[in-house]
């Protein structure tokens, strides 16, 4: 007999490999079978610093996007020496499985697995669903905070050409596809930050210039997991006109939110050419002379 | 504003009850503050039967990234002693920690003393490093708002 569990389970496998790359993604049941695996190292990233220790999966570490990622002193992320401690100090070698999950539809998980492909680590890999699902299927949580052994991560140079995109290549795409992922009153100008978010950072509102406007969530589903391949492609590609081969730059409003749809673009949909500008509306919307749209 | 961010010890200039938890964050290393703020936040009171269910007539904190309410009652006693209520939920235990911290700090007080705290407390408590300023926020905007009340309530009285 097939219980329900095992059904929706199988829906969920399916439901995977018709990505363009499925082995970007991790089913709650796959990790549930895989936890404490040699070589697999889970990490919980989210918005709210506090809440891994509240209850996390257990063995899971916490991988803070602000203080893990972010270089402290200047605008950027960390370099390779630090990326490499903050690696690994969690018992992550370069051959390791990494598996990242975190709140809000992954938006933190994904901004993460971003910064560990500037640095080309392989094998990372984001929780379908995340945090919430995990816990609204009742699965295990626990307070207890793994003791790990240190190892060895190797120094590794930052690659920012292929991914990211500065300031100066986005004028240079300028006429080129653009998506725009922040909300709809940021795009019109009319917001400069996310509603209910505190209104700081830019001088001037609207968008760049032939940007489309397609907010983050709308590649979430309500339990936090990716829509299915065929409701992603008439998102972005039969709505917007974008298509695979397309050179796409993604932005927001620091270059997390558009995380989630570069990875979504890249892994989902197995477009080849996507770059997150991080420095997004917070730079471009301080930036003398540089072109605005409303 | 550069000096906002800057790790300032001082509390000299605090209410006692804020003097004396700004001094225990202040003793711990960053890891084990996050600890106390969990703590603080696991720590925040219930909203009682008056408020429970009633956010709508509750005020919203804006600055903050979940979903805030705050209401303030002063007493008409000689101190005008001040009540405070926060809500904050669970799945956002970094700002219930900042209501956490006002609450302990402030509920009880009397209004010229909460209206004398300074406008950037919220930096005395050692955090801005381990919660990020955009985080911080929340809570500087929370401390406004409790002393708008506050002043909007005592200044209503005098007109009587």
């Amino acid at each position: 007999m097939t219980t329900q569990a095992e059904t929706s389970q199988t829906d969920a496998q399916t439901k995977l490999s018709a990505y363009a790359h499925p082995e970007r993604l991790v089913t709650t049941q796959w990790l549930a079978q895989n936890l404490g695996a040699d070589n697999l190292v889970v990490l919980e990233s989210n918005e709210d610093v506090l809440l891994y220790d509240t209850g996390h999966i257990p063995g899971a570490l916490k991988l803070d996007w602000h203080l893990d990622l972010n270089d402290q002193l200047s605008r950027d992320y960390v370099d390779g020496e630090q990326f490499a401690q903050v690696m690994g100090e969690r018992g992550i070698g370069r051959d390791t499985i990494v598996v990242i999950y975190g709140d809000k539809s992954n938006w933190w998980a994904t901004y993460a697995l971003w910064v560990m492909t500037l640095f080309g680590h392989e094998d990372v890999r984001i929780l379908d669903g995340g945090r919430a699902k995990w816990i609204a299927e009742g699965r295990e949580t626990t307070t207890d905070v793994p003791t790990v052994e240190a190892v060895d991560y190797p120094v590794v140079e930052r690659d920012d050409s292929t991914i990211r995109a500065f300031q100066a290549d986005v004028l240079k795409h300028l006429g080129q596809p653009m998506v725009d992922v922040r909300s709809p009153g940021e795009f019109s100008g009319e917001l400069l930050s996310i509603p209910d978010y505190p209104q700081e950072g830019a001088m001037r509102g609207g968008h760049i210039p032939g940007a489309k406007s397609v907010p983050w969530g709308k590649a979430a589903n309500e339990d936090g997991t990716f829509k299915s391949r065929e409701e992603l492609e008439a998102l972005y590609q039969d709505e917007q006109g974008l298509a695979p081969s397309d050179d796409v730059v993604a932005y927001c409003r620091i270059g997390e939110r558009s995380s989630h749809t570069w990875f979504v673009l890249t892994h989902l949909l197995g477009f080849e050419q996507v770059r997150n500008y991080d420095g997004s509306w917070t730079e471009w919307g301080n930036s003398v002379g540089v072109p605005v749209e409303r | 504003m550069a000096g906002q961010f800057a790790a300032s010890t001082r509390t000299d200039d605090l209410p006692e009850a804020m003097a004396e938890l700004a001094g225990e964050f202040h003793e711990l290393a960053q890891k084990e503050r996050l600890q106390l703020l969990l703590e603080l936040a696991n720590d925040l009171p219930d909203l009682p039967d008056s408020y429970a269910g009633r956010l709508g007539e509750m005020e919203k904190v804006d600055e903050c990234q979940s979903p805030v309410f705050l209401a303030v009652e002063v007493d008409s006693d000689e101190s005008r002693t001040v009540h405070i209520f926060l809500s904050a939920p669970p799945e956002a235990p970094t700002t219930r920690g900042f209501a956490g911290i006002l609450h302990e700090s402030l509920d009880g007080l009397g209004a010229q003393e909460i209206l004398a705290v300074p406008d950037e407390a919220p930096y005395r408590f050692g955090l801005s490093e381990a919660v990020s300023p955009l985080r911080m926020r929340g809570m500087v905007g929370m401390l406004g708002r409790i002393k708008r009340q506050v002043r909007a309530h005592t200044t209503i009285d005098e007109r009587q």
